[in-house]
């Protein structure tokens, strides 16, 4: 039994971010004007764990695709990353490409589909190494034991030679964390990790995610709908709605004292063990298709506190003080 | 049927499975007794490899018991014609996990819905199948589409008004809401709290997500390896969990109140339990908990198997309370 660290990390928008995504668009590569993601500006510091929160086609997976040049074929995206002190344009996905595994790491939400079922986990590893230049073949196989017992798996040399189909959904996690550390990046993207996973799995696998931001000072951007997984793991978050960020700051801000009626809607309709209600709070109607957005604000249709200038003005994302921001016209005054 | 009799009872139920190939057999179900008291709603749960689908299934008649005996309206199903038994079966409906896999991707709606009525030999009015879509808070254009043209939460409505078109006794929801996004979640149950109390149905609930349980349901049963290792009532197995895993569960639900206040202390209640859950196949002896029981007392855990025993509160299968 361990305790889930916490993680000591800044609360302000970094000033010199390791990550830095800047006008972020992503449309249909047929219509760039059917948009996916729509001008989209994040950060995220070295050691820093980010949260990016939406639910099902908020576009905050497709942002982290678009971010390591893996998007389909159909999508294309516009905007600049930039690592450290080098510059990339999101239109050229090859240009992405040598910072995919080496810089940049990814774990995806289903571990039993990200792994090749016909390889042992072990082979995969070293491919992996050998990839990216790794250690020398004779030191190698030494090398992805070390990385399975790393990830806490008790016993690695035999879980190195098991085929995926013989490991349990948090193993295969597990399997995955070690490949994508296998190469040291600065940065993990970290899909959903933990949605295929039972919950006493889940807390063991957050509890490693933390453990390894904190003890090798890497960053992690994590993209979850889980806001109580947020809660428990990430100092700052960004809220996606519809293709935009409504909403960013410290998430004890966010969390604590929601300012876009969006947020406050997703913190309360959650049932928790801590409270019992006759009814759950909800939002009505659903998110719009990214073909035919309303003009003005895009949650305007499904607010409750709603204007007639909200549906016709586009709010822009406007800080609120204590590092927050959000991108609504009502906020303030809402808030007063 | 009398009046008293609950619409669901289990009595030692048990169910094993052959591996192919192996020769080894996987007890996904042992000794289970449970009841579902009419117009309540009943939890079960239980994480992956639990047993909590197979009990389900073997309600709905997907599946037989290997032993142990099922009373559906106060009638023994053991030894019933397939016929007999089908008929007792009407009055239970399901609503599985992915609800577009649930829906027939050939019929349109309105034939989704009056399935469970054209399988008792009624024909159904169009009038009543839009009546139990606005029931659901589906406009009338629904009927038509199929169920590709239409998002996951619309897709669990249209199961759910498929479920409560024959008024039956007991709703049997197998994660009902897992695969829908928090927004959507929010809707469904609340609309599955408003047939609950409207119509007077009972629920048998399972879930892996405990803050969904407490919400709906007056009873929880916890299932771990086949066996249910803790039952209560839902304000109590929350509040004062007795048994270890349940501790754990209840502990590993995030919660958006679990953001630091800077105090230092918030997180302490996280139980992060070690080691992998057992294979179903080879459950540990003793206790099935002990290998990642934080609580472990002695020997005794690793060799004795605890009986289910009451508490001041619910009953407990832990050498710890008894």
């Amino acid at each position: 039994m361990t305790e889930t660290p916490t993680t000591p990390m800044t609360e302000t928008p970094p000033a010199d971010p390791l990550l830095a995504l800047d006008r972020v668009e992503i449309g249909l590569a047929a219509d760039p004007q059917v948009r996916a993601v729509d001008g989209l500006d994040l950060r995220v510091a070295p050691g820093e764990a980010v949260a990016l929160v939406g639910e099902s086609g908020s576009g905050k997976s497709v942002t982290a695709y678009a971010a390591l040049g893996l998007l389909a074929p159909a999508l294309r995206a516009s905007g600049t990353l930039r690592l450290g002190a080098s510059s990339y344009d999101l239109g050229d996905p090859g240009a992405l490409r040598p910072l995919r595994g080496g810089e940049i790491s990814m774990i995806f939400q289903d571990p039993g589909t990200s792994l090749n079922p016909v390889m042992t986990v072990g082979r995969q590893l070293e491919d992996v190494l050998r990839r990216h230049g790794g250690p020398p073949r004779r030191e190698r196989w030494r090398r992805v034991v070390d990385l399975l017992a790393e990830v806490g798996v008790a016993a690695p040399d035999r879980v190195a030679r098991a085929y995926p189909f013989e490991l349990s959904g948090g193993m295969r996690q597990r399997v995955l964390i070690a490949m994508a550390l296998s190469c040291e990046p600065r940065l993990l993207i970290a899909d959903e990790p933990t949605t295929a996973l039972d919950t006493t799995v889940q807390a063991q696998i957050m509890d490693l995610l933390m453990t390894l931001v904190r003890d090798r000072g890497m960053a992690m951007l994590f993209i979850s709908h889980d806001l109580g997984l947020v809660a428990g793991s990430c100092r700052r978050m960004y809220v996606m709605y519809a293709g935009r960020v409504v909403e960013s700051g410290p998430v004890a801000d966010v969390l604590r004292r929601p300012r876009h009626p969006y947020t406050k809607a997703l913190v309360g309709c959650r049932p928790t063990a801590d409270r019992r209600l006759a009814r759950l709070p909800s939002i009505p109607g659903t998110v719009p298709p990214i073909g035919s957005m309303p003009s003005g604000c895009r949650f305007a249709p499904r607010c409750p506190i709603a204007v007639e200038q909200c549906r016709t003005a586009d709010p822009e994302l406007r800080a609120v003080g204590g590092n927050v921001s959000v991108a609504c016209l009502r906020a303030s005054e809402e808030e007063s | 049927m009398t009046a008293t009799s609950p619409v669901l009872r289990a009595a030692n139920l048990s169910r094993s499975f052959r591996v192919r190939g192996t020769g080894q057999e996987v007890r996904a179900l042992r000794g289970v007794d449970l009841t579902v008291p009419a117009g309540s709603a009943v939890g079960l749960v239980g994480e992956s490899g639990s047993g909590k689908s197979t009990f389900a299934r073997i309600v709905a008649g997907l599946l037989q018991p290997s032993s142990g005996e099922l009373e559906l309206m106060g009638t023994g199903v053991a030894g019933l014609p397939e016929r007999r038994r089908r008929r007792l079966a009407a009055p239970i409906q399901m609503i599985f996990q992915n609800p577009r896999a649930s829906l027939n991707p050939r019929l349109p709606v309105h034939r989704c819905v009056a399935e469970p009525l054209l399988a008792q030999g009624v024909r159904p009015a169009r009038q009543e199948v839009l009546g139990l879509l606005d029931r659901v808070g589906l406009p009338a254009r629904v009927a038509d589409l199929h169920a590709h043209e239409l998002s996951g939460g619309q897709c669990q409505r249209v199961a759910i008004a498929r479920a409560v078109a024959g008024r039956p006794a007991l709703i049997v929801a197998d994660e009902p809401v897992s695969a829908l996004d928090v927004s959507v979640q929010a809707l469904v149950l609340n609309l599955l709290k408003d047939i609950q109390e409207e119509s007077g149905t009972s629920f048998l609930f399972i879930s892996h997500d405990l803050g969904v349980v407490r919400f709906f349901c007056d009873e929880v049963n916890v299932l771990y390896l086949g066996q249910i290792v803790e039952r209560g009532d839902a304000e109590s197995v929350f509040a004062d969990p007795r048994h270890p895993y349940t501790e754990a569960l209840a502990s590993a639900v995030p919660d958006v109140s679990d953001v630091p206040d800077g105090s230092g202390a918030d997180r302490s209640r996280r139980i992060v339990l070690n080691g992998e859950p057992p294979r179903p196949e080879q459950p540990p002896p003793g206790c099935a908990f002990h290998t990642r029981c934080h609580r472990r007392i002695g020997p005794i855990c690793d060799e004795t198997a605890p009986e289910l025993l009451p508490t001041a509160t619910g009953l407990t299968r832990c050498h710890l309370r008894a």
